[in-house]
């Protein structure tokens, strides 16, 4: 079983009126998590990326915690405090440039000695293109075009020094990027860094497999695990590659508690900390499309139509046809007799393991054997303890019954993942 | 003009690349040791080494006061992303970052990218400028005071105090606002080598240390005084601008001269920016041209970083420290702060005050 930390932040998931819950953005939050992380021999840490600050309702997105810092810069620091985690960073494909993002990668790895991952994202719309001068926007072929194309193209970089350190000129010609030159780096101590995708889509999945080392996805249950699985798993064949060659790590969120009844109550709490009434309104107006502060949150659902195609919100990924989603509410709320509240806490939740931690361990365990999964990205809901209980009290048990490695048996990221060093093509 | 701040000394621990961390290390603590403003790291998409930012963030934990500059440049990367890091710089050091702003001039350098051909130095620094102007736009745009977990309302920001940029350059715009939050210094302090007549005007506009090359006192007297001047037709305060020289420094071969007043002087060549000499040389030279108000300070880049390094802080600083010419600890614990800089108050926020 493969386990990775997420530092948390930027939406809803993190409660931060907890009084708990400390800075998102001091570096001491990030030396915090990274060492629980490491202390729980975790593969690796990771960091998402935001490019443009959500608006809703034409104005900032005020409710979520927002605002980080710069992902790369804050794993280098990280690499000076942690000495076998991994070290994983969001980069968008779109909005950067081959040679310079293969280059602060590799940097990476050689001053982490090895440790550092890459999650290719392709997020992209003309309102987070505003803040580069590439502005504008890709659609989804293009993003994953763009993004298929600028990953070989880092790894002819990190392939043009030979493994003896010679450095040797490179050209990249193809539809995307015509580049070519020395790179000014030689090849790092994992040859090339690991490279992770995420995104669900077909074009993601397909892009994964013929590229990616891992993918993070979403899926809450045994089921759409399994089928995940399989689909992606199957299309690697496709692409002469193993099925070790992937590995498949969903992003799950973990409450601990003495007991399964203990943690189902904390659980429970958690979630309407989530979704506060004002939270409760936002997600409504994100499926309805329109302004709902004249609607009581723990009254009924509006009895109106939604808007289709409405620009309410802004930098957010948008899933579905509204009408579908407001039907599928209207039976829940119907069925459970639901407030607004209770029903936006029942459809947006992404509790995934809850329980006693031998509940916990055991579900994981399953997860991995009935192979829904290979490992997990876990999601904390507060910044920076919500590991602790994972790793004090679950990480253990995962240890006793051979589940989970009790030592780092390796120094490199790709060795904790069992990947192979990659073949060098000079 | 006679020095109106105490002296101020900075040096560059580039040199030939090493791509491990312990190097720059070494390097960094040594002069924290000797209680130097800041180091620098320079950088060049075109020349071996690693990424300079990315030393610096991983020398920033296990120092705990110098100053971290590292050369970023200005003209294949992206304005949003370069903010973002410098930002983020002075987020893991606490308050210890700078950046030295530069241009990519070369053909070889923009095939690297292939996005836009070779640009001449003129048009690239009025772009730089652009960039630092938007950076610091960008590093203001949230107030210090925009985050404030309000449980009444449910509130984590207060959006008013956070403000768009809407900025139109001559090849880029941004909108912002930023995503990094207000760093610890406000703005990190740019530092510009201001050394041709493109970037001396940069500089002038938006640097908050400038590096000049001279051979004589009087020819540093000179530029500063320009620069300041040129600062000051901006409408910028001259007391929030600092004026380094700038020195490339052969400590090699000659044996440290015990006593002032030694016969065979330091040789100053090459445009006014090669140092020979001893140890003890270049501290008199330091005190003299400091004292007759020729610049703030001096920017010192050793050619052998591990000899000369060594030789500058052990021999060179602890003979300034023991003429009392020179600070022998860092009393902030910000790089502003070491370089007398206040800390600025956001322009937005200043706006509506
Ligand atoms: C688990 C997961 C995590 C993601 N994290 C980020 C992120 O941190 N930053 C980002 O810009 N996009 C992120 N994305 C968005 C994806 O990169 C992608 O743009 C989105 O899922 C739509 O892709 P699709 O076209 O394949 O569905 C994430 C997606 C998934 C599924």
């Amino acid at each position: 079983m493969h386990l990775a930390a997420h530092f948390p932040g930027v939406n809803n998931t993190t409660v931060w009126a907890d009084p708990r819950s400390r800075s998102q953005i001091d570096f001491s939050s990030f030396e915090q998590l990274a060492r629980t992380a490491e202390r729980g021999k975790f593969d690796f840490f990771f960091l998402a990326e935001g490019l443009r600050l959500r608006e809703h309702n034409g104005r900032i997105h005020d409710l979520d915690v927002v605002g980080r810092p710069e992902s790369l810069t804050v794993l280098n620091a990280l690499a000076a405090v942690t000495d076998r985690l991994g070290l994983a960073a969001t980069v968008n494909a779109t909005f950067n440039e081959p040679y310079e993002l293969a280059r602060r990668i590799a940097t990476l790895d050689h001053l982490s000695a090895g440790r550092a991952a890459w999650n290719v994202v392709t997020s992209s719309d003309a309102f987070t293109g505003e803040n580069f001068r590439r502005g504008g926007y890709l659609d989804r072929t293009d993003r994953y075009t763009r993004a298929a194309e600028f990953v070989a193209t880092a790894r002819e970089l990190w392939d043009s020094w030979t493994p003896e350190g010679v450095s040797r000129p490179f050209a990249h010609e193809g539809p995307q990027f015509t580049v070519s030159g020395e790179f000014t780096v030689p090849r790092s101590p994992q040859g090339h860094p690991v490279v992770i995708q995420a995104g669900d889509s077909g074009e993601g999945r397909e892009f994964a497999a013929s590229t990616a080392d891992i993918i993070f996805t979403r899926h809450g249950t045994l089921e759409a695990g399994r089928d995940f699985y399989a689909d992606v798993k199957g299309r690697l064949a496709a692409y002469g590659r193993e099925a070790d060659s992937l590995k498949i790590m969903p992003g799950v969120t973990v409450v601990v508690g003495d007991s399964d009844a203990e943690a189902q109550e904390k659980a429970a709490e958690i979630r309407r900390q989530q979704v506060s009434p004002q939270n409760a309104i936002l997600a409504a107006e994100q499926i309805w499309g329109t302004d709902l502060s004249a609607y009581d949150p723990d009254g009924p659902l509006p009895g109106i139509d939604p808007v289709p195609d409405s620009e309410i919100t802004q930098g957010r990924v948008r899933h579905g046809d509204p009408f579908a989603i407001v039907a599928r509410w209207r039976a829940l709320a119907e069925a459970k007799g639901l407030s607004l509240r209770g029903t936006v806490i029942e459809t947006t939740t992404r509790q995934s393991f809850i329980g006693s931690p031998r509940t916990v361990a055991a579900e994981l365990t399953a997860f991995v054997d009935e192979r829904a999964a290979d490992g997990f990205i876990l999601v904390p809901h507060l910044t920076p303890g919500g590991l602790d209980d994972v790793v004090d009290r679950v990480v253990p048990l995962l240890q006793e019954s051979g589940a989970f490695r009790s030592e780092y048996t390796g120094s490199t990221l790709r060795s904790h993942l069992g990947l192979p060093e990659p073949v060098w093509k000079g | 003009m006679s020095a109106r701040t105490s002296l101020h000394l900075a040096a560059e621990i580039g040199g030939p690349p090493h791509y491990d961390a312990g190097h720059y290390l070494r390097l960094a603590g040594l002069a924290e040791d000797g209680a130097l403003d800041y180091v620098t790291l320079g950088d060049s998409f075109a020349r071996p080494g690693l990424d300079a930012l990315a030393v610096l963030a991983r020398v920033a934990p296990a120092t705990d006061r110098v100053g971290l500059v590292p050369t970023v440049t200005t003209t294949h990367t992206e304005p949003f992303h370069v903010s973002s890091a410098v930002a983020t710089l002075d987020w893991v050091s606490r308050g210890r970052a700078g950046w030295q702003a530069d241009v990519s001039t070369t053909e070889a350098e923009a095939r690297l990218f292939g996005r836009r051909p070779a640009a001449p130095p003129a048009a690239l620094w009025q772009e730089a400028g652009e960039v630092a102007d938007v950076s610091g736009r960008l590093w203001d745009s949230w107030e210090d005071d925009a985050e404030i977990r309000d449980a009444a309302t449910g509130r984590f920001i207060d959006r008013d105090k956070l403000h768009y940029v809407d900025f139109e350059g001559s090849t880029f715009t941004v909108k912002g606002p930023a995503i990094v939050p207000r760093p610890p210094q406000g703005r990190p302090v740019i530092v510009i080598d201001a050394t041709t007549a493109p970037a001396r005007e940069a500089a002038a506009r938006h640097a908050d240390v400038a590096h000049i090359r001279a051979t004589t006192p009087e020819q540093a007297a000179a530029v500063r005084e320009e620069v300041l001047r040129k600062a000051a037709a901006h409408g910028r305060d001259a007391g929030s601008l600092r004026v380094l020289v700038a020195l490339t420094v052969d400590l090699g071969d000659v044996e440290t001269a015990p006593e002032p007043g030694l016969e065979s002087g330091p040789q100053l060549a090459g445009g006014g920016t090669y140092f020979r000499g001893g140890p003890v040389d270049l501290a008199d030279l330091i005190a003299q041209w400091h004292r007759s108000g020729a610049a703030d300070g001096f920017h010192l880049t050793p050619i052998t970083p591990e000899r000369d390094l060594e030789r500058i802080v052990n021999g060179t600083v602890a003979l300034l420290q023991h003429r009392s010419l020179f600070r022998t600890f860092h009393p902030g614990g910000t790089l502003r702060e070491h370089l007398g800089l206040v800390r600025p108050v956001g322009r937005y926020a200043a706006k509506e005050a």
